[in-house]
């Protein structure tokens, strides 16, 4: 029998929250974090996309001035998730240095993400046509890669197991998670950092999102934007943020007398190699493997599921598949299940969002409560699920949660997590 | 044209918005390795900024040269002239 991996810590900058407690509470309310984009660049470049989701700035004592200008926007969101994680789950030092608790060869960091440093890679570019090479900052390179971010989190923690970046689009930070059951598993380490981040609301990224129709134009409400599986969605809102967990083996939690908030009990993984943005569909589509593949990965019946963190983007095209791959992994029992599309409150966070939905899956599970889904007025009559519009209870007793995530180019990635 | 000690105080201020240090630690005898423990990648910073804000022009085969701080006020000073 393979190791128990467990949660032991979570940690989230979101759109409507500077920190866990206050991202959940304002899930619970059904708060939007979308609002109308307020920089000079949107009248600039008379962009056709007017609205996004911000992620509040880390506070100085959390990453420093003197880090802050090391660290793309997305490393500096992605330390902060991974600060308050590492606080939450108790070790004794602000890393594993100076923590007798946790062996740093025995730790590692899965920290996923969609696009890595746009914002250090274009604003040198801006540099070099302005100002010319000799201007272009040296810390470019490090802060623009993609891996920036997991080794941002591995310096700042002393996690030296492994320091990996799952690079799967919008399924980046789910993926996380199922890199970090596999390594602790495997029995590479004993606790990893999991999570994810983007920082990439660009009027370059908007425009490119933009042309290819993926961006909700409901400039005029922005609130009302995101609205996963209502007949009225007409895209994404983008959103920025982090997520982290602390994944543990529980014998590793239990001898040092951690606080568990579940187990993460199986994980799935797929690709589609379909199409470069078109969701497979059907029994063997997928985002249906990727399911399967979590229930066996975790020994988990379909009865056993009581609440999904459904990817649901808001697009026209996304959110009719998912709702069709939970049916055909899952038959009838979906039925039993309280869907969440949290996307309607943070807009997506891109290769953050299944690192943030993680985190609310969890606390689902823990509280018992599964979280809004705003905007769903008229819900689309192909999407049979029972798609939860206000906070609601879920029911005592053993559970299991799942969050999922689909990205471009095919990429799909489950996590499921069980109650203790 | 600033003065040498316009260029200690200019520089200080540099080094502090790169590193984090008191401008006070940045003295004229201090090694920017040795004593201040700035990297590579950092003394880059500092003399691009440098050279922004004394309009003057440090070639990188010269960075090296630069190992004390009075070392870059001096330089500093002559390529203004």
């Amino acid at each position: 029998m393979s190791r128990k991996v467990v949660v032991t810590g979570l940690g989230a900058i979101t759109p409507i929250g500077e920190n866990v407690q206050e991202t959940w509470k304002n899930a619970l309310k059904g708060v939007s974090g979308v609002h109308a984009l307020e920089q000079d660049w949107v009248e600039k470049y008379d962009l056709p996309v007017r609205i996004g989701a911000l992620s509040p700035k880390p506070a100085e004592d959390v990453v420093s001035r003197v880090q802050a200008k090391r660290l793309d926007p997305s490393g500096q969101l992605s330390v902060a998730a991974a600060r308050e994680a590492w606080t939450d789950a108790g070790f004794s030092g602000r890393d594993a240095d100076s923590s007798d608790e946790v062996d740093p060869t025995r730790l590692g960091v899965a920290f996923g993400t969609g696009i890595g440093g746009v914002w250090t890679l274009l604003d040198a570019w801006d540099t070099l046509l302005e100002k010319g090479p000799r201007r272009v900052k040296p810390m470019t390179v490090p802060m623009l890669m993609p891996n920036g971010n997991a080794s941002s989190v591995s310096m700042e923690f002393k996690a030296r197991a492994c320091a990996i970046t799952p690079v799967s689009a919008c399924a980046s930070g789910t993926e996380a998670f199922y890199q970090g059951l596999n390594i602790i598993r495997s029995g590479k380490a004993d606790v990893v950092i999991v999570g994810g981040a983007e920082s990439a609301i660009h009027p370059m990224t908007i425009a490119a999102f933009n042309s290819m129709q993926a961006l909700s134009r409901r400039n005029d409400e922005p609130e009302r934007a995101s609205r996963p599986f209502d007949v009225d969605r007409d895209g994404f809102v983008m959103g920025e943020g982090a997520g982290a967990v602390i994944l543990e083996s529980e014998e590793h939690a239990r001898a040092r007398g951690a606080r568990i908030y579940a187990e993460l009990a199986g994980a799935g993984l797929s690709a589609d190699a379909h199409h470069i943005t078109a969701p497979a569909t059907g029994a063997d589509g997928g985002p249906a493997r990727a399911l399967r593949e979590a229930m066996v990965s975790g020994d988990i019946a379909p009865s056993e599921i009581k609440h999904v963190n459904a990817h649901a983007t808001s697009t026209p095209v996304g959110d009719v598949p998912e709702a069709g791959a939970l049916r055909a992994a899952f038959g009838d029992a979906v039925d039993e299940m309280a869907v969440s599309a949290t996307k309607s409150m943070t807009g997506h966070l891109l290769g953050g969002s299944g690192a943030v939905e993680g985190v609310l899956a969890v606390l689902a599970l823990t509280e018992r409560v599964a979280p809004c889904t705003i905007n769903l007025e008229n819900q689309d009559p192909r999407i049979d699920l029972d798609v939860v519009t206000t906070a609601r209870e879920l029911p005592s007793g053993d559970m299991v949660a799942i969050s999922n995530s689909f990205g471009f180019g095919g990429h799909n990635s489950v996590a499921a997590f069980r109650s203790l | 044209m600033a003065s040498k000690d316009e260029i200690l105080a200019g520089l200080a201020e540099i080094v502090n918005e790169e590193t984090g240090l008191e401008t006070e630690a940045v003295q004229l005898d201090k090694s920017f390795t040795e004593d201040l423990d700035i990297d590579s990648i950092s003394m880059m910073t500092i003399v691009v900024n440098a050279e922004e804000k004394f309009d003057v022009t440090i070639p990188d085969e010269e960075v090296k040269n630069l190992k004390t701080v009075e070392d870059a006020v001096n330089f500093i000073d002559n390529a203004q002239a």
